[in-house]
């Protein structure tokens, strides 16, 4: 019995049998190509989601180590020989540090050997000191136990970043500075605390000293300057465009725009921020008023957009009914509409601003990429921001720096995570289906 | 007073003319709050004298603000000594600056030459002059308005028209900045582009084949003369943008068909916001990860391999960037793959199809155009991608198209051309906001085709 007589739907004509049997016999093959196109599609989706999660793992595995510093216990003699009472701001605190030092490792000889223990402690340990002096003068003259920042080079060999079996000239740190290291630690005087100055400290060129806050205010000053034009105009403009513009090719001409400058790349809104507010109008460089007003131009499409899609949501029949009763069209869109729309607006709002947040190639065009040590206090002090901070440290060859850049884009990313948690909440507990 | 607080004060200034209007309303209502009696309510007679108050302060106070350092530093110019004033303009650009700067309190004041030092404190005073002026003129030009308006308010005065005719005109003026912003964007960077095209002619720009914009300072300096054609700047792109392409296409494409026609409900819910976060990662992130962790991986690779792999491989920026495009085009893929009505699908099954015959057959050739669309947006947006760039790919201008290789791209050349000390009006500078141009203009002939596009596509099944 031949295989298509088991199937009595198939037909009895010698063609339709045919026909049947290439069917069958592609099957196997078409299954397997069905097999194969599947696995592709879930390999395509493992594979993003692999990329994403490597680039956590690296960072993690590179910044979290940065959330803490070593530190060296140091018996530190205030020595009022050092310490005159009239000057000591300009004091030698270094002498300080290195006296300490010297009593603890009594037998260290020779210059290089001085100079590579004195090399244990930071350089800019002398400021710590400095400024515990200036706090409490009443130290001056008794010996303190103080816990003082390792230099980077040593911070890095501790949390075990430089690889010992190297030959010695291709280190950093040196065998001698291993040993002292064990007996610091044996002594119990070395350990890895908090690391407050990352969170507290502007930028720095020795990288113990670095910190984030710097960039942090710049960037809380440049989205306060963005957030206070971009979120009125884009509101004020989806509300004209939604509620109130007549179709017609002024309204198009404004719509065409707005798309287009969704998809504009951001750095050519730098070269506007250059050469207007710069160059036109001199506003001041590197202040986080230009950054704020570049960022709202670049954000307005988006809140724009969004704001128009909040607007679309409210329901015909809510205008309706407040026109029916003898509201103006603007009062039927100011007391009925917008506060309806409002939600929708603050989360498209909140989107935009966490994409400013990130931003950094207009703000490089602005001068926004300065080296700034001070901490801005306003709109117009020179200022750096978060992601143009990780571009400066990323670029320096220090491996502390590494370590440290990857702990600043946790810090932004964990700023992100929150705003568009937060947008998330908002829609969740706002939204409403009509 | 601090321009800030000035602000302020002309807030409450206005707060304050809104009840001095409101009570006026309510006299002229008559005893027994006879409100009726009014054409409009008393809160719109109120918020007609504010409004009136603060808009015409305000827009005073902002155009002072905005040319006040152009008239002073003239005064200022006027004021330097012969020799000085009678310098190029370049030089003279160079001194002002120095006033700006020793007038800020940017500069060690001891550091400047007497004729600086003088003029930077004449500019001191002149600003002191200029901001008490402008809170004396903005604060009694708020006061008058608001005196003005509030005796004018009659009971038949129609206060609510004119406040929504003022509202309604103020609407319209936020709707069309994004207009003035393009209009901002063309005439800023076409300026400077003409400037540029006047020194290096355009054909040598856009068809020149070797780049070297370090021109020198001095005319007479060894290499004083740069080099502009920007053939290899292009190529670079083209070939960054081609691999990230590469990458993220068929990805970003095999996803969005996984998530749409083969995967459950909650593996979706799971995969896909995942995957938009890839979305929301600043750049400046990928382009610390290519420079970290992707670049020595391919170079090390490449060496295992025999092959010498630059370490700013246009390989290793273009998958980063591919990276951070597949949630681009999956998620638009995705909505037009989804735009395709189910009777197509149907149709394809009951022929026999099975579900990735009726994806390769029916889906995709159906979604095709907007897909072309989003691919055409991505493209776009991976020419004009610039943090990547700037730390992962090379500066020098190679003519190769070899991936492994160190290529520049437009955006890398802006940002280089325009960090740092910068001198005004040369070349250098300036061929800066000519590539510039160019970015703008490409990107833009991309997004209007995509849109449009992508729109026509929209229609089709709706």
């Amino acid at each position: 019995m031949s295989k298509t007589q088991g199937h009595p739907r198939a037909g009895k004509t010698p063609e339709n049998s045919r026909t049947i049997a290439v069917v069958r016999a592609s099957l196997p093959r078409r299954y397997r190509s069905e097999r194969r196109f599947r696995l592709l599609g879930l390999a395509a989706v493992v594979l993003s989601l692999g990329f994403l999660a490597l680039m956590f793992a690296s960072l993690l595995a590179n910044g979290v180590s940065a959330f803490r510093q070593t530190e060296i216990r140091l018996p530190v003699h205030f020595d009022p020989e050092v310490l005159h009472a009239e000057a000591l701001a300009q004091a030698d605190y270094g002498q300080l540090i290195r006296a300490s030092l010297g009593r603890l490792f009594p037998d260290v000889e020779g210059r290089r050997e001085r100079r590579e223990l004195a090399a244990l402690v930071s350089s800019a340990a002398v400021y710590d000191l400095r400024d515990l002096v200036m706090r409490d003068p009443g130290v001056i003259g008794q010996t303190r136990e103080v816990w003082l920042k390792a230099g980077a080079d040593i911070d890095m060999a501790v949390k075990g970043h430089f690889r010992r079996d190297l030959p010695e000239a291709e280190r950093r740190v040196s065998d001698r500075q291993f040993a002292w290291l064990e007996r610091l630690a044996a002594e119990g005087r070395l350990e890895k605390r908090f690391n407050r100055t990352f969170f507290t400290a502007g930028d720095s060129r020795e990288p113990e000293q670095a910190g984030i806050w710097g960039a942090v205010s710049g960037s809380f000053f440049t989205l306060a300057v963005t957030l206070m034009l971009s979120f009125p105009i884009g509101v004020a403009a989806a509300v004209y465009l939604e509620e109130f513009a007549r179709k017609g090719r002024i309204t198009d001409l404004i719509e065409v725009n707005i798309n287009n400058l969704a998809a504009v790349p951001s750095i050519v809104f730098g070269l506007l921020g250059l050469a207007v507010f710069l160059n036109f109008l001199h506003l001041p460089r590197s202040a986080p008023l230009v950054g704020g007003l570049v960022l709202t131009l670049m954000t307005l499409p988006t809140i724009i957009i969004a704001g128009r899609s909040a607007l679309k949501s409210v329901p015909p029949s809510i205008r309706e009914a407040a026109l029916g009763v003898g509201a103006s069209r603007m009062q039927t869109v100011l007391h009925h509409v917008l506060p309806l729309a409002l939600p929708g607006m603050l989360t498209g709002t909140i989107i935009g601003m966490a994409r400013a947040l990130g931003e950094s190639a207009p703000l490089l065009m602005i001068g926004m990429v300065a080296f700034i040590v001070e901490i801005p206090k306003g709109f117009t002090d020179p200022a750096t921001v978060l992601p143009v901070q990780i571009y400066l440290w990323a670029d320096s060859p220090e491996r502390a720096f590494v370590e440290r850049t990857s702990a600043a884009i946790l810090v932004l990313l964990a700023f992100l995570v929150v705003m568009n948690a937060g947008a998330i909440w908002l829609r969740k507990r706002f939204e409403r289906r009509w | 007073m601090p321009p800030f607080v000035l602000l302020a004060v002309l807030l409450a200034f206005s707060a304050a003319a809104y009840h001095l209007g409101r009570r006026r309303a309510f006299a002229l209502a008559g005893a027994g709050g006879r409100a009726q009696r009014l054409h409009s309510r008393p809160n719109y007679h109120g918020a007609l004298v504010a409004l009136w108050c603060a808009l015409p302060a305000i827009l005073l106070f902002a155009l002072w603000l905005a040319f006040e350092s152009q008239v002073i530093t003239r005064i200022v110019v006027e004021g330097l000594p012969e020799p000085q004033r009678s310098l190029p303009g370049d030089r003279l650009s160079l001194i002002v600056n120095d006033i700006r700067n020793v007038a800020g309190g940017r500069f060690e004041e001891t550091a400047a030459d007497p004729a600086v030092r003088e003029a930077a404190a004449t500019y001191r005073r002149l600003l002191g002059l200029s901001r008490q002026a402008l809170a004396v003129v903005t604060l009694s030009l708020a006061a008058a308005m608001a005196l003005l308006v509030r005796r004018r308010l009659r009971p038949t005065l129609r206060a609510r028209n004119h406040v929504e005719g003022i509202l309604t005109a103020m609407l319209v003026a936020c709707s069309t900045i994004a207009v003035f912003t393009t209009v901002g964007i063309v005439l800023s960077v076409v300026y400077e582009a003409v400037l540029f095209f006047r020194i290096i002619p355009v054909g040598e720009f856009l068809f020149g084949l070797s780049w070297s914009p370090q021109m020198a300072i001095r005319a007479d300096q060894v290499g004083a003369s740069g080099a502009f054609g920007a053939v290899p700047v292009f190529l670079g792109t083209a070939l960054i943008s081609a691999i990230a392409m590469v990458v993220a296409v068929p990805i970003g494409l095999m996803s969005a068909i996984y998530l749409s026609e083969y995967a459950g409900k909650s593996f979706r819910a799971v995969a896909k916001p995942l995957i938009e976060i890839l979305a929301g990662i600043p750049t400046v992130v990928y382009g610390f990860f290519a420079a970290l962790t992707v670049a020595p991986f391919v170079r090390d690779a490449g060496g295992l391999l025999g092959l010498d792999v630059a370490s700013e491989s246009a390989l290793a920026a273009g998958v980063v960037m591919g990276i951070m495009i597949i949630p681009f085009v999956c998620s638009l893929s995705d909505d037009f793959i989804n735009a395709v009505p189910q009777s197509l699908r149907d149709g394809a099954y009951s022929l026999g199809a099975t579900r990735s015959e009726t994806v390769r057959r029916v889906v995709v050739p159906a979604a095709l155009p907007g897909i072309m669309g989003g691919i055409l947006l991505a493209v776009s947006r991976a020419i004009g991608e610039t943090m990547i760039v700037v730390m992962a790919a090379g500066l020098a201008a190679n003519l190769t198209v070899n991936p492994l290789k160190a290529v520049t791209t437009v955006t890398v050349q802006i940002v280089t051309l325009l960090i740092g000390d910068q001198e005004f009006d040369s070349p250098k500078t300036l061929a800066a906001f000519a590539l510039g141009l160019v970015l703008f203009v490409v990107t833009l002939c991309l997004n209007v085709i995509a849109l449009y596009i992508v729109r026509r596509y929209r229609e089709q099944y709706e």
